[in-house]
């Protein structure tokens, strides 16, 4: 039986992409969208980029406008936010009263930014909407003393960013180097010696005891002097209308092959879901990442009419910072051995090998126009379970694209 | 109007199967060579958010956006699905006399 009435929980990236897909396959029962924002569905990836640090004035770029989800006919509830899921009538609950009928439901409903759990803790500041990057884009002056929390991705991106408009920068990472959960070492210690050299303080090994109007209190007595504290520690998924309808949880909303909920038609994507991935063991994942948000999105409008297949993407990432790009695909930390390629200009590939040979993960740095073709080639490897020779993955005269 | 040609290079400075950049007039082209030596152009940034192509890679007649993956067909332009959604436009290209010729109004 056909369903006729499908409503998608969350309107960032991997939600409106379900949305879009479904019409794309040429689906023609009713598709709502519901956004707790009150924006139409908009891509996140430009929040911590030229949203904040471009000359214009930033616009919100859209996924989908109203006039688009107009034309697709889908439903768009923006503004609105769903408190329960009522899986005997299949209903959907607004916070407006209302309700909506579902014969699928897909929860898409992202992740939240952690926070730190101090004295002045009001006083941090965090990206994930476009209000956030706003805020954000008024505090970043040149020559405000900006003092980033956390040496992840965000954190990274908007210290390279805040100091190219001439801010005053520090980032304390608790950890003993920057990017210490995704990203291999090698091209970790290649970003962090940028930012250093572009005049970015980055203190590492060091803890936060508690926040002031103006300042951060480090734990070893330090004080830094802040006129903005962004905090970019990770983000935590957004389950709380799963757990509340008793779907399985698991690091997120657990999810299937066909990232199906333990009901079978709810079905759940991008930032928010765990699933098990075929290509390492059926290791247990859940990433925060446009890629994913993206791919599960698509993915999950064909699981919604009829496709049986498992998702099995490869992992991808990316950052920029300065004028390097980090591309990652596959998880590195999955790998046992390491083969390092130089890409010349500075630019630097690793790949990393399973015990039994086959290739989990792949990573770069440098211009972005010498590293995103050889990573892509690498994650074609990856997805193909290819076990390639280290010797000529690390040496920079075999082609990449040969070994397809 | 008046057909501009243009030098762009030498046919070999493309690997078959791939792209390069080529910058003429404040504008930027991508130039790719199939896999059979056949010659093709389009705008040299993508639709989605002006990405130079050419750091992008060939698969067959597909060409992918380096940053998001965009796809396109570069012997016609063609976008192929999210995240693009807008064609790119192609120019005629010529080998004559040993050099790639092309083809720019």
């Amino acid at each position: 039986m056909t369903p006729r009435q499908i409503v998608i929980v969350g309107a960032g990236e991997s939600g409106a992409r379900v949305a879009i897909a479904l019409r794309e396959q040429g689906f023609d029962g009713a598709v709502t969208l519901v956004g707790e924002e009150r924006h139409a569905p908009y891509e996140r990836p430009p929040l911590s980029k030229g949203a904040i640090f471009g000359e214009e004035p930033p616009t919100l770029p859209y996924i989908g406008d109203a006039q688009r989800l107009s034309e697709l006919d889908v439903g768009a509830v923006l503004g609105v936010a769903a408190t329960a899921i009522d899986r005997v009538g299949r209903k959907l609950r607004l916070n407006d009263g209302a309700a909506i009928a579902y014969d699928q439901l897909v929860l898409a409903t992202g992740a939240r930014p952690r926070r730190l759990n101090l004295p002045g803790a009001e006083h941090g500041l965090t990206l994930r909407s476009f209000e956030d990057s706003v805020v954000l884009r008024e505090r970043m002056r040149p020559g405000a003393a900006i003092v980033v929390i956390g040496g992840g991705f965000i954190g990274l991106e908007l210290a390279a960013g805040a100091r190219k408009l001439g801010c005053e920068v520090v980032v304390v990472e608790a950890a003993p180097r920057v990017l210490a959960r995704a990203t291999p070492a090698p091209l970790a210690a290649i970003l962090e010696a940028r930012h250093r050299a572009e005049g970015v303080e980055i203190l590492t090994e060091v803890g936060v005891s508690g926040f002031s109007a103006d300042a951060v209190e480090l734990a070893d007595g330090r004080r830094l002097k802040a006129d903005a504290i962004v905090v970019g520690i990770g983000a935590a998924p957004e389950t709380s209308l799963a757990a509340a309808a008793g779907l399985a949880l698991d690091n997120g909303v657990a999810v299937n092959g066909r990232l199906q909920t333990s009901d079978a038609d709810i079905f759940a994507c991008g930032d928010c879901a765990s699933f098990p991935h075929p290509l390492f063991d059926g290791r247990r994942l859940r990433l925060e990442a446009w890629r994913n948000a993206f791919d599960q999105g698509a993915f999950v409008a064909r699981a919604l009419t009829g496709a049986e297949d498992e998702f099995a993407a490869v992992p991808w990432f990316w950052s920029d910072q300065f004028d390097l790009c980090l591309q990652i695909a596959g998880l590195p930390d999955a790998g046992a051995t390491v083969a390092p390629r130089d890409l010349g200009d500075g630019a630097l590939m690793t790949f990393h090998l399973a015990a039994d040979g086959r290739l989990v993960g792949v990573g770069a740095v440098g211009p972005l126009g010498k590293i995103a073709k050889e990573v892509r080639v690498a994650e074609m490897l990856i997805a193909r379970r290819a076990a390639p020779s280290p010797d000529k993955l690390a040496d920079a005269k075999v082609k990449l694209k040969g070994l397809l | 109007m008046a057909e501009v040609w243009v030098d762009a290079g030498e046919p070999e400075d493309i690997d078959a199967e791939d792209v390069i950049r080529f910058d003429h007039g404040g504008k930027t082209y991508a130039l790719y060579r199939s896999e059979d030596d056949r010659y093709f152009a389009t705008d040299g940034l993508c639709t989605h958010e002006k990405i130079h192509l050419a750091g992008g890679l060939v698969m067959g007649t597909i060409i992918e956006c380096p940053k998001h993956n965009g796809r396109f067909d570069y012997t016609t332009g063609a976008a192929k699905g999210a995240p693009v959604c807008v064609d790119l436009k192609t120019y005629p290209v010529k080998v004559e006399g040993g050099r790639l010729m092309l083809r720019v109004s």
